[in-house]
């Protein structure tokens, strides 16, 4: 086998929202064919980071290199043909409203490739029995259920086979059956079609299930990255802590009303 | 030395009582437990209301003689040690260039998005193959049948009023005929356009923005970004340019049933003869005031639906913010409207005369 192949570069990425510091110089590499999880708590800036990967907020600092291009001071037509190549699923979807689940696949193709109707309808047909969502190609993103929109969004996503997929939080709302259908739908997406997918979650059964690479962040930076065996065996204590289900005692500030009146602990089973 | 329970019934009279005794200087309080059985979170919370009222004053406190049950409860309920810092409360002058500055970005943004919205929609018409000629006419259709009701009838009722109103008045000198020139006039220069657009304001200026707003809060916007579809040729300029098309031609509906409505008053309260108000309403008005009130519509919508899609798309945050945004869309709307009706009125009464 030859060496991987970077996919995604992040250097030393800096956002901030005011005076709050979100990110404060994250790095990461994701390389081609790996599933890699971002994970951390809540307020960690994982959803940032993805965001500042696609451009979606704005960058204080750093540089992303998305398949081999440097996406700062792109222009506007190689932007657009590098998104191309790229597929996003939101959190919720993002479906349009005004559209059917079939004119919302449709709308990447009708834009981006001139293939006649004909075409398109057999492709939209194709995307929506790839997610499993044939019988709903008529309906509105309001008649969907969350875990069939999401099945949606995917299969928008996946509407001009992209080379990289970064989902957010695709289990997030999701009852853990459709969560790991959608985790084989993913897992499937990248041993059929080679592609690489970029994950935020912070959902422990989705991580154990789908994840080659881990990227924890906490507090604006990174704590740990590296294949998913490899970050676990390390003894990192706020890794080992998220994957045994407890709370982060590291970032705990308070302390017990009897420790602060200075009693000793009593003794249990007297 | 307590006795019983601490819980939060007596809580209150328990801090009550205990904070008159509390001693003003350092040293050091006991607090004997040796009688209480229970304890709640309400009763823990004033045990450690008085510890940190010592540790500002300067005495410690010492828990003696506790019971397991209560020293359960105390191990139970954790608290913060060090208290965060209370909002910092900013002051006049920080706030006064904190509003200023924010209303010189929101102009730069607002300024920025016209010229987007404004350019692409003059390019569209240019290049038909980039405008979105479905989702045009879709939101000309709604836009048009939607105000169509309303408009028809309140400019019908405000010629009505206005008629009645100048008839008060010029019956005195015998000049009731001239009611249908001034109700023309009015209605073409100023009622029509005027009413109108805030009508559309209020209905479909509202309904861009929370349109728009939920798509923001949706993250549609950041998925058409990341599709490569443009936000001003998708949503926007089809919206624009449905307003500026469809508000003139509601425009002429209202100039219509405004002079409708006056003609109705000369008819039956004046006595006017049909013919001689018609003959004196095509007298009266000359092309100049259907072209200034027809080009002040134009304004107006053009007005609305960008100042409809700002709302919107600055929307940040989730839900409930969609209606603050809607709300603020409507007023600022109507403030536009008033503004430049008022700036139109110098420009045609004062510099072209």
């Amino acid at each position: 086998m030859s060496a991987p192949q970077p996919v995604l570069q992040v250097r030393k990425m800096i956002v901030r929202y005011g005076a709050k510091t979100i990110l404060n110089g994250v790095d990461m590499t994701v390389n081609q064919g790996e599933i890699r999880v971002i994970l951390g708590g809540s307020g960690s800036g994982k959803s940032t980071l993805l965001k500042g990967i696609l451009g979606l907020t704005d960058v204080a600092g750093g540089e992303v290199t998305l398949l081999g291009q440097k996406m700062r001071g792109l222009g506007e037509k190689p932007l657009g043909a590098l998104m191309q190549r790229i597929g996003v699923l939101f959190q919720n979807g993002a479906l349009f409203g005004s559209l059917t689940v079939g004119e919302n696949v449709a709308l990447p193709m009708r834009e981006h490739r001139r293939l006649p109707e004909g075409a398109i309808a057999e492709l939209v047909r194709m995307k929506l029995a790839q997610v499993d969502l044939s019988h709903a190609e008529n309906l509105y993103p309001s008649e969907l259920s969350g875990g069939m929109r999401k099945r949606a969004g995917l299969a928008r996503a996946l509407a001009l086979d992209p080379e990289v997929l970064f989902c957010d939080e695709p289990s997030a709302g999701l009852d853990p059956l459709t969560s790991a259908e959608l985790d084989s739908l993913i897992l499937s997406l990248r041993d059929h079609l080679k592609m690489t997918v970029v994950i935020v979650t912070h959902e422990l059964a989705s991580i154990e299930a789908i994840a080659d690479s881990l990227l924890m962040v906490g507090g604006g930076k990174v704590i740990a990255e590296g294949p998913m065996q490899e970050v676990r065996s390390r003894g990192i204590v706020a890794v080992d802590e998220f994957f045994a289900r407890k709370t982060k005692s590291m970032e705990r500030q308070d302390t017990s009303v009897a420790e602060l009146f200075g009693l000793k602990p009593a003794e249990r089973g007297a | 030395m307590l006795s019983g329970e601490l819980t939060a019934a007596g809580a209150a009279a328990f801090a009550a009582g205990v904070r008159k005794r509390l001693p003003t200087h350092r040293g050091h309080l006991i607090l004997d437990l040796t009688g209480l059985t229970a304890i709640d979170s309400a009763g823990t919370a004033t045990l450690v209301d008085v510890w940190r009222i010592g540790k500002s004053r300067g005495f410690a406190t010492e828990l003696v003689g506790i019971q397991p049950a209560v020293q359960a409860e105390l191990e139970q309920f954790r608290v913060t040690v060090e208290l965060p810092p209370p909002a910092a409360i900013p002051g006049f002058f920080e706030s006064l260039g904190a509003s200023a500055w924010q209303a010189v970005t929101a102009l730069g943004q607002f300024t920025v998005l016209a010229a987007d919205v404004t350019i692409g929609g003059i390019q569209s018409l240019f290049i038909p193959r980039r405008m979105r000629w479905a989702t045009y006419f879709r939101e000309a259709s709604l836009m048009g049948s939607q105000a169509f009701g309303i408009v028809g009838l309140i400019t019908f009722l405000i010629g009505l009023t206005l008629a009645f109103q100048s008839a008060y008045q010029l019956r005195q000198f015998g000049a009731a005929i001239y009611v249908a020139s001034l109700t023309a006039i009015s209605m073409v220069r100023e009622m029509g356009p005027l009413i109108t657009a805030i009508l559309v304001a209020g209905r479909s200026g509202s309904s861009i923005t929370s349109e728009v707003a939920t798509m923001k809060v949706g993250e549609e916007i950041d998925a058409m970004q990341v599709m490569g579809i443009p936000f001003v040729d998708f949503v926007a300029v089809p919206k624009v340019l449905a307003m500026v098309t469809m508000v003139p031609l509601l425009t002429m509906l209202a100039d219509l049933l405004g002079i409708l409505g006056g003609w109705i008053v000369g008819m039956v309260y004046l006595d006017i003869a049909p013919k001689p108000y018609l003959q004196k309403t095509i007298d009266a008005l000359v092309t100049k005031d259907l072209v200034t009130g027809l080009f002040k519509s134009v304004v107006f919508a053009w007005g609305i639906a960008l100042i409809g899609l700002y709302h919107g798309i600055g929307v940040r945050g989730g839900a409930q913010e969609v209606g603050k945004a809607t709300t603020a869309s409507v007023v600022s709307a109507i403030f536009f409207i008033i503004v430049a009706d008022s700036v139109f009125s110098i420009i045609f009464y004062v510099v072209m005369a």
